[in-house]
């Protein structure tokens, strides 16, 4: 049986699959990575390690965009 | 031509994307605006609505991209911004918003400042918005600020320049551009500033709320270009006693007796 990992999407609390990277994420999201930032746990992950990034149990991740603004 | 940090500008009016009723008006109101800058901001996104993509709309060919930081209430919060701010769009460029207070949004000097050290170290091209302090502007421009933006009143207020003197000194001693940002209500609001010698202005909620702001922006961009225009024609100079604009030699002082038959 898989074991489900609880993360905290944008303060949001989401139920995910063990493995999923932060591409899968964004992708599940239906959201373009290439204008989007992300941190997981404070820390800024660069576009280049998306694919790389292995959610753990328990992250804070924070998607963020730009919007308009003076 | 404007040039901040290197890079030239044609306009010097510089739009803000807020406030718009939808990314179609924004976009053509840029384009009547003639701006070669505009501001955006960082926000978290609203996963229930993922299509609102403001980068979709922006032709990043024609436009320089400017971060701002507006959200963070202290230096820490404006740094974690402004790297969250290239990571998203790869521009070092910045304008540094710190406002503590939301009822006023004025610029917190003490926090701006360490902010605009920390960030100059880190690399960033800082623009940071602060009150209309020409000591201020001074310890910022020492600081490595590309360009100061001082309010001309408070932030979405449209009351003008309301801190006229005071810019007028920073004007005065700047060796950066400066922006006049914030409170720019009227054309005629960014032409006094521009006539004053301000390098640029700044405008989001004057074109962004007008009832067509893609005509508002397009009454701004002739209201900057009179502005500048008139400044490096060279004002004349006030006074208070009335001096004619016509001759004043050759004034018929004898009666008109050849018009009387």
């Amino acid at each position: 049986m898989t074991k489900t990992m609880k993360i905290t999407c944008n303060g949001t609390e989401k139920s995910i699959e063990p493995d999923i990277t932060l591409t899968n994420l964004v992708n599940s999201l239906q959201l373009n990575p290439q204008t989007l930032v992300a941190e997981v746990n404070g820390q800024i992950i660069e576009h280049t390690d998306f694919n790389d990034k292995k959610l753990q149990d328990g992250d804070g991740v924070e998607l963020i965009r730009f919007v308009g603004g003076g | 031509m404007l040039t901040i940090a290197d890079t030239g500008f044609n306009s010097r009016l510089f739009v803000g994307t807020g406030k718009f009723a939808s990314s179609e008006v924004m976009k053509r109101a840029i384009e009547a605006s003639g701006s070669q800058m505009v501001t955006v901001a960082l926000r978290r996104i609203d996963l229930n609505n993922p299509d609102d993509d403001i980068m979709q709309a922006l032709d990043l060919e024609k436009i320089h991209f400017l971060p701002n930081t507006s959200g963070a209430r202290n230096a820490e919060e404006a740094i974690r911004l402004a790297k969250l701010a290239r990571a998203a769009s790869g521009t070092n460029w910045l304008k540094l918003e710190v406002t503590p207070d939301p009822r006023t949004l004025l610029p917190d000097p003490i926090d701006t400042l360490k902010a605009t050290e920390q960030l100059v170290k880190d690399g960033f091209i800082v623009l940071p918005y602060m009150n209309a302090d020409p000591i201020l502007a001074l310890r910022l421009q020492d600081a490595g600020a590309a360009a100061v933006m001082p309010l001309g009143s408070p932030i979405g207020t449209n009351q003008g320049i309301k801190t006229a003197m005071q810019v007028e000194i920073i004007i005065e001693q700047a060796r950066v551009p400066v922006v006049v940002d914030a409170g720019i209500g009227a054309p005629s609001h960014a032409t006094q500033a521009m006539e004053m010698g301000a390098n640029a202005v700044l405008v989001n909620t004057a074109i962004a709320v007008a009832g067509d702001p893609v005509r508002m922006a397009g009454a701004f961009k002739a209201a900057v270009e009179a502005g500048r225009e008139a400044y490096e024609a060279g004002l004349g100079l006030t006074s208070k006693s009335a001096s004619a604009s016509s001759p004043e030699e050759g004034i018929l002082t004898a009666d008109l007796d050849f018009i009387q038959n």
